[in-house]
């Protein structure tokens, strides 16, 4: 028998043969039962496919990667429809078409058919080329990059820029002071300490200028503008070194939920 | 016309959501701007939807490369849009219809969602601590001041998440507890890596903000570029 017919259904075979070995038997609600077994049968097949890739790529994978960006597609078109188009279009624009989907009318808003019809003329992209009609979905992608500039000009100047100024102005350079004296006399080098405090809040100011100096490009990196660009270059080194470490820790972590998975849920060899 | 009305379309959509931020009247027109922009955004979906179907469908009837695999991922799509959108094995439909929750307990799209796109979704980004692991061979070398910069304060990092971290500093006094892997770790998070992160945000922010207004005042047109103009 042809190879690639031989290895699919030896894998469905051994496929059915782990959901029976982890089917209860004994359990009072076997459709239950059986998609437990279904659920940690295939997710642990899929983990091993996904993770076939290290040796190299292989039919294996192909096959986890294909059905993930079918499924995926599909939950999204799924989700987005339930969530936002039965839910907050279709109750203001047909009341015959939200009691068909099982939502309340909530009173008819004429210009809720912009949005719609705007979504249809999206979809003439699908159109044969030959009919020359995808242009007209330029309309739509038009009020989408407008919409989303205009929305980013005003949170962006409030959340990324003023906030994030004023945030950094406001730290007091002297926190908890109360004299020099005092100072010295309970100096430490506590987490928690006045001194550290202290420092960490220089460090901020200080980095979050230095950083922006070396992002000025209109005035030559040289003498003391250098110099200030030259620290904003290590400061930026130290978030791209944390991003760095932290990006590892969450991608590690997620390595060890998987293994975890496949060795306590479907293999079932740790406790 | 086919430039005109775009451009038209953007300056007058983008003028009225600034505008609106400066005009409490006009508030409740952004208000439904974001609402148009969901619905919009389910149509946009449809549109990935449809142009996966077109290709991968293509692939098939052409028999082009891997064609046996375009068929894994029509299959998988239809199985998840029928369960999904006729909410099919939900056992809220018999009480409410389609009202029902989509991600009911016990409903078939959720059973799917969790027996194949979750573990695919996690085994996927777990499968980058691999390459990531490679990735880090390369960008640990000291080779500069700045290189050796970003390889100490990632290498502290993620001492500070480890056992061995904690236990090679856990015998400092209180007094010099900064020092401890776990506290520096916590310091270059929160403090080090804030300074940075704002500088960089702070550089975005007034990016974007130049950008948009490029974008609303017609004089950046690329997205209006590209296809039968």
């Amino acid at each position: 028998m042809n190879r690639k017919v031989l290895i699919p259904i030896a894998s469905i075979i051994v496929f059915i043969g782990f959901v029976l070995l982890k089917l209860d038997w004994d359990g009072a609600d076997r459709t239950h039962e059986l998609w437990e077994a279904l659920e940690v049968t295939a997710g642990g097949f899929l983990t091993l496919m996904i993770f076939s890739f290290l040796y190299k790529d292989n039919a294996f994978y192909k096959f986890a990667e294909h059905l993930y960006v079918g499924i995926s597609a599909a939950y999204w078109m799924c989700v987005g429809f339930w969530s936002n188009l039965a839910q907050q279009a279709i109750p203001h624009l047909s009341q015959s078409l939200s009691e068909a989907l099982g939502q309340p009318f909530l009173g008819y808003i004429w210009h809720y058919w912009i949005p719609v019809a705007l979504g249809l003329i999206l979809l003439t992209r699908l159109l044969p080329e030959s009919m020359k009609i995808g242009w007209i979905s330029k309309w739509t992608l038009a009020f989408i990059v407008a919409s989303t500039a205009g929305l980013f000009i005003t949170a962006n100047l409030q959340a990324n820029f003023i906030a994030q100024i004023a945030s950094t102005m406001s730290l007091p350079l002297l926190p908890d002071w109360t004299g020099f004296g005092d100072f010295l006399s309970n100096f430490d080098l506590s987490y928690e300490g006045q001194f550290v405090k202290m420092f960490s809040n220089w460090v901020i100011i200080i980095g979050v200028i230095s950083g922006l100096v070396y992002f000025f490009f209109s005035k030559e990196h040289t003498g003391w503008f250098g110099r200030v660009s030259r620290l904003g270059i290590w400061v930026l080194m130290v978030t791209f070194g944390a991003a760095f470490g932290y990006t590892v820790m969450g991608r590690v972590s997620l390595l060890v939920g998987r293994l975890t998975f496949l060795f306590r849920d479907w293999a079932g060899v740790i406790g | 016309m086919k430039r005109t009305i775009p451009i038209l379309i953007t300056f007058i959509t983008g003028g009225i959501i600034v505008l609106a931020e400066f005009i409490p009247p006009w508030a409740i027109l952004r208000e439904h701007v974001l609402i148009y922009f969901q619905i919009i955004a389910v149509f946009a979906f449809f549109l990935g939807g449809g142009s996966l179907l077109k290709i991968n469908c293509q692939k098939v009837v052409r028999k082009r490369e891997d064609w046996q695999f375009a068929i894994v991922t029509l299959v998988g799509f239809f199985i998840m849009l029928a369960l999904g959108l006729f909410k099919m094995g939900n056992p809220e439909m018999v009480d409410l219809g389609f009202a029902a929750d989509l991600n009911a307990s016990g409903s078939w799209f959720k059973n799917v969602f969790d027996a194949v796109k979750a573990p695919l979704s996690a085994s996927m980004y777990s499968l980058l601590a691999f390459f990531i692991a490679s990735a880090s061979y390369r960008a640990f070398r000291a080779k500069n001041s700045d290189a050796t910069v970003l390889l100490v304060s990632a290498f502290i990092i993620l001492l500070g998440q480890t056992f061995v971290g904690v236990v090679s500093t856990g015998w400092m006094p209180e007094w010099m507890s900064f020092f401890k892997v776990e506290n520096l770790s916590l310091w270059l998070l929160a403090k080090a890596n804030l300074a940075g992160q704002r500088a960089i945000l702070i550089g975005i922010a007034l990016g974007i903000i130049s950008m948009s207004l490029r974008v609303i005042l017609g004089i950046e047109r690329t997205h209006l570029s590209g296809g039968d103009e």
